[in-house]
């Protein structure tokens, strides 16, 4: 990486560079733990720095907003359950190995224990709780009951957004686009082939 | 009148059909709420500081800092100076704090001095030393024994034997009673003789040699000797929804618990024993615990654990507040579940026909920090004439081993049915007619013969069998094989109670649970099929102390124990609706049945009566009947014991890269009369998929220098995932010789074959045997080699594949 490198690969969000990063980690050591952000110089540039102590978070979760007054540390994973109570997002890894954890950002998929909830601001949040219509279960969830997708659970509701994402974004995959898409979840229970059936009925693709 | 027994295939209309598990939408919605999701008002995070040594004592621990942290609320030694830890990862200290930040920032605070002593992990290494154990059995040789499943006149013989190095006290023998031991070896302990313990043992406890027949003749005899080495590594359970618990105190005397178990009934007793012995008294009864979903056990999750008493004690001290542990990917990797390793040489003596005359068995292994046990050899072909078994059981500082799903048989399974398919290459025969031609060595021949013959059916085995080696050309090497197993599947202890409101609604309620096998819809099914109703008529309440005690669903007990309770109490609480109705209708009750949401007059057109009207004339309480499992005193017994399976696997290699992908595995298996043929079906799927996960990628790496495990996490701990899955075909074993057995569980035997199964196929693919699971691209390189495989922490290292 150059030296004066550009920001145009840095999210303009946050207006950071790696390197600025690194130069304000060093500042904030002294920064006390308020609520809110601060504005610090660096190197000639106003950069805003959040915690370590608790700042306003606000998050929209299945088309709601949500507020918590949460240290910059916490992920959107935690944020989620911990805070707003969705816990349909599962912690298994925490540290993006697993995706229990798959929500979507916007309208990705994600590991919610890999990304960190101040930086899910402005963003979308779908989690397993919000793509039922009211008490209806959406096509994909009727999929997975149908073909008994699920034992003990815990991985399902990261396989049904990761499948969610993939059919919004491909509704026609085929066998070596859904390996791909559902490759970053694990189950233990050893669901994998009703999970194939529930992508298939969707499909009509039964090597799904 | 219903009576206790299953109903006739041309009388059932939900036994024995797929059916839709119940709890499915609450899974696919993230509605279903596990103990890792309670998020009570006030709850304080529970956070524990384990040891960093694989071996060490305990000299200091210094919470002070800790304590004096804003946020923290309670701490708790859980391991104090002078206590000897034997593996890494065992709990030292638990604290609680308003969040989980400041738990973590407090643990970094406790100061802990240890006295750092060798520590022992190398289980793979056959042990060339070893003395014979002759010296008095110690506690721990007991408790390794029976949780090892060890059969009880093995035990009782060998106590007998040795004699003993701790007293038999009334409390030891009322609970080894309370855990079902036997009175044989109870008694084989009361009567043996009391000796001093061993002041030094070493970490190789050798067996006396079992002999049966006369192996030495046999092998010299034998028209054909072939021998060979394999073996299975220590694998973990690594269950998704970690180990944990949440518990607070609502006043003084009161505990309410919600542990991830498999054991929801059996948490009570446990907890008050381990408070009591910590200082805390409580009756058993005055704790409740509950848990509606569990995010899988495996066999892990039986014991309430030292974390569940640390939640309850910090609670205490945190004035009532609720305190959630939950173990990180890490501890749950490292100390909450290990399946014990198994190795072995193996020798087979054989007609040129391949007629099995003997067995030579030398097996070693680890169960952790107590040795562990061989597993049960020769497998299945459990009557073969002559037979030599020594086994080395080697105490390692690996951490415990917990039963895993089958516990043993998979290991057992791997040596006996690689050895036998290794002496049919030798033959130069297809392994599947060496199998055929000694069913007689084994418990249940015909069953192992028809379902053989179906799974040659299913997978085309005689039409695509080709002599070990695959000679085509090109780097993809493709092969068959072959493994058989079994397994008990008795429905265990327990009770559910039924009532029938006056306002038709039914609801059942028992203490058991469901793991994600589909207990709950089976009750549902079992109570809509003796009611005459459809499943949705049906409320099963499980996971709640507060409901009839039922046992643990372990070794594939449940479903036997909730079907049989759940038709015995609907059937007495029908008996007494149809008693009521019987004067309305004008027949006596014995001429009454409940279909299709009626109660009507056996085979007659028009008189009956609807489900609802009928529950009206029960009066203001509705009735309530309790089913038991076993119940002697209702014949007949609903619940049986023994089943079979066989399993053929199709794999390819490639033989440059040693990458091996499983094509297809063919699955037969029976067990009595099923229930729910869907998640019957999906346990099996389940099974398949698990055991393709430890044949070709599980193993818990130990690193010798440090003694720590080298991938406790997902990345490198690596489940199969969802491209690793083949063309999967179940077939049941049901109708005539099967239905009418009764309910046998199917948790266990499936997972049982896939290890050899595909192990046998990957031989027959390449042309050499890889002797130890998981069969990694390293080794199958290193077997092509003819080398010896190299240790598994060097692929962690990312020096392994060649």
């Amino acid at each position: 990486m150059p030296d004066d490198d550009s920001k145009q690969h840095e999210p303009e969000r946050s207006g950071v560079s790696r390197r600025e990063f690194l130069k304000i980690s060093a500042i904030t050591v002294s920064v006390p733990a308020v609520v809110g952000s601060s504005v610090l110089q660096v190197g000639g540039e106003e950069v805003p720095v959040y915690g370590p102590g608790k700042t306003p978070i606000t998050l929209t979760v299945n088309g709601k907003k949500y507020t918590a007054d949460l240290e910059p540390r916490v992920t959107l994973l935690d944020a989620l359950r911990d805070h707003f109570d969705l816990t349909g997002a599962k912690r298994v890894c925490d540290r993006g190995e697993c995706g229990s954890c798959t929500v979507l950002l916007d309208d990705r998929p994600v590991y919610a224990c890999a990304v960190l909830a101040i930086d899910a601001q402005g963003h979308t949040i779908t989690t397993v709780e919000g793509i039922t219509s009211g008490d209806a279960l959406h096509p994909l969830q009727h999929a997975f009951v149908a073909n008994d997708a699920q034992q003990c659970g815990f991985c399902t509701p990261g396989f049904v957004m990761a499948g969610y994402a993939l059919l919004q974004h491909n509704p026609n995959p085929n066998r070596e686009q859904v390996v791909k898409a559902l490759g970053g979840n694990y189950c233990r229970c050893g669901t994998y082939y009703g999970v194939r059936g529930a992508i298939g009925q969707m499909t009509g693709n039964k090597e799904g | 009148m219903a009576d206790y027994k299953w109903p006739d295939a041309q009388h059932r209309t939900l036994i024995g059909t797929r059916q839709t598990r119940v709890d499915g939408p609450v899974k696919v919605t993230g509605r279903a709420k596990y103990t890792y999701d309670q998020n009570p008002k006030g709850l304080l995070a529970g956070a524990i500081l384990r040891c960093p040594h694989a071996h060490a004592k305990i000299v200091s621990v210094d919470t002070s800092a800790a304590e004096r942290m804003p946020g923290v609320k309670a701490v708790q030694v859980l391991q104090g100076p002078g206590k000897e830890i034997h593996w890494a990862g065992d709990e030292i200290v638990a604290l609680a704090a308003i969040n989980e930040g400041i738990a973590e920032d407090a643990l970094r605070a406790i100061k802990v001095q240890y006295d750092v002593l060798p520590h022992f992990v190398d289980d793979a290494t056959e042990p060339k030393s070893a003395a014979e154990e002759t010296g008095p059995f110690a506690l721990d040789d007991l408790i390794s024994m029976l949780s090892n499943q060890v059969p009880e006149p093995q035990i009782a013989a060998t106590v007998q034997k040795r004699g003993l190095s701790f007293p038999v006290t009334d409390d030891l023998v009322k609970q080894m009673r309370s855990f079902n031991v036997g009175e044989n070896v109870i008694k084989a302990m009361q009567a043996a003789p009391q000796k001093p313990a061993e002041s030094a043992r070493s970490p190789f406890k050798k067996s006396a040699a079992n002999v049966t027949g006369n192996p030495d003749q046999a092998f010299q005899s034998a028209e054909m000797a072939s021998g060979g080495l394999y073996g299975v590594p220590v694998i973990t359970h690594c269950c998704l929804e970690a180990h944990g618990v949440v518990a607070h105190w609502p006043d003084a005397e009161h505990l309410e618990t919600q542990v991830s178990t498999q054991n929801v009934s059996g948490i009570p007793d446990q907890l008050a024993q381990a408070l009591t012995g910590a200082g805390i008294n409580i009756s058993a009864s005055n704790i409740h615990n509950q848990q509606q979903h569990i995010g899988g056990g495996f066999g892990s999750k039986f014991a309430a654990d030292r974390w569940s008493l640390a939640a309850a004690q910090l609670s205490k001290k945190a004035g009532g507040a609720p305190v959630k542990i939950m173990l990180d990917r890490r501890a749950e990797l490292e100390v909450a579940g290990a399946r014990p390793s198994a190795y072995a040489h193996v020798k087979l003596a054989a007609k040129k026909d391949g007629t099995i005359t003997g067995w030579d068995s030398q097996s070693w292994g680890t169960g952790g920090p107590l040795g562990g046990n061989m597993p049960p050899l020769p497998y299945i072909f459990t009557e073969i004439p002559n037979q030599r078994k020594q086994h080395i059981a080697i105490a390692t500082n690996i951490g415990p081993a917990r039963a895993w799903r089958a516990p043993n048989h998979p290991q057992a399974a791997v040596l006996t049915m690689c050895a036998i398919d290794d002496l049919a290459a030798r033959l130069g025969m297809d392994p599947y007619d060496v199998f055929m031609k000694n069913l007689a060595l084994t418990p249940r021949a015909n069953v192992y013969e028809a379902e053989l013959k179906k799974a040659d059916e299913l997978m085309q085995w005689k039409k695509r069998w080709h002599p070990r080696g695959d000679k085509t050309s090109g780097p993809m090497k493709q092969g068959l094989g072959l493994s058989i197993h079994t397994w008990g599947g008795r429905g265990h202890q327990g009770a559910g109670d039924l009532t029938i409101h006056p306002d038709g609604t039914v609801e059942y309620r028992s203490g058991t649970q469901d793991l994600g096998t589909g207990t709950r819809t089976a009750i549902a099914m079992v109570i809509g099929e003796t009611l005459g109703l459809p499943l949705d008529a049906i409320t099963v309440k499980i996971g709640d102390t507060n409901f009839p005690h039922d046992g643990g669903s372990g070794g594939s007990t449940t479903i036997g124990a909730v079907s049989s309770e759940a038709r015995r109490a609907a059937t007495d609480a029908l008996n007494q609706l149809l008693a009521k109705v019987a004067p309305t209708l004008g027949s006596p009750p014995d001429q009454l049945e409940a279909l299709y949401g009626t109660i009507r007059v056996k085979d007659t057109q028009g008189k009956s009566i609807k489900w609802k009207k009928a529950c009206s004339m029960l009066g203001a309480t509705g009735v309530t009947a309790q089913g038991k499992n076993p119940d002697p005193s209702k014949p007949p017994d609903l619940t049986s014991s023994g089943v079979g399976g066989a399993q053929m696997a199709d794999v390819s290699v490639d033989i440059e890269t040693g990458i091996v992908r499983v094509n297809k595995i063919v699955a037969v298996q029976d067990c009595g009369l099923i229930i729910n043929l869907k998640t019957a079906e999906s346990q099996c799927y389940g099974a398949l998929i698990m055991g393709i996960s430890y044949a070709l990628y599980e193993e818990k790496i130990m690193d010798p220098a440090t003694g720590r495990m080298l991938n406790p996490n997902m990345e490198f701990y690596r489940l199969a995932g969802y491209g690793d899955i083949p063309e999967l075909v179940v077939h049941m074993m049901t109708g005539p010789g099967y239905d009418e057995r009764g309910v046998i569980g199917l948790g266990e035997p499936p997972v049982v074959s896939p290890g050899a199964a595909i192990s046998n196929a990957v031989a027959n693919a390449i042309g050499v045997r890889v002797p130890f699971l998981p069969i990694t691209p390293d080794r199958v390189l290193a077997a092509l080699q003819q080398r010896p495989a190299p240790p598994g922490a060097l692929r962690i290292g990312g020096g392994g594949a060649a």
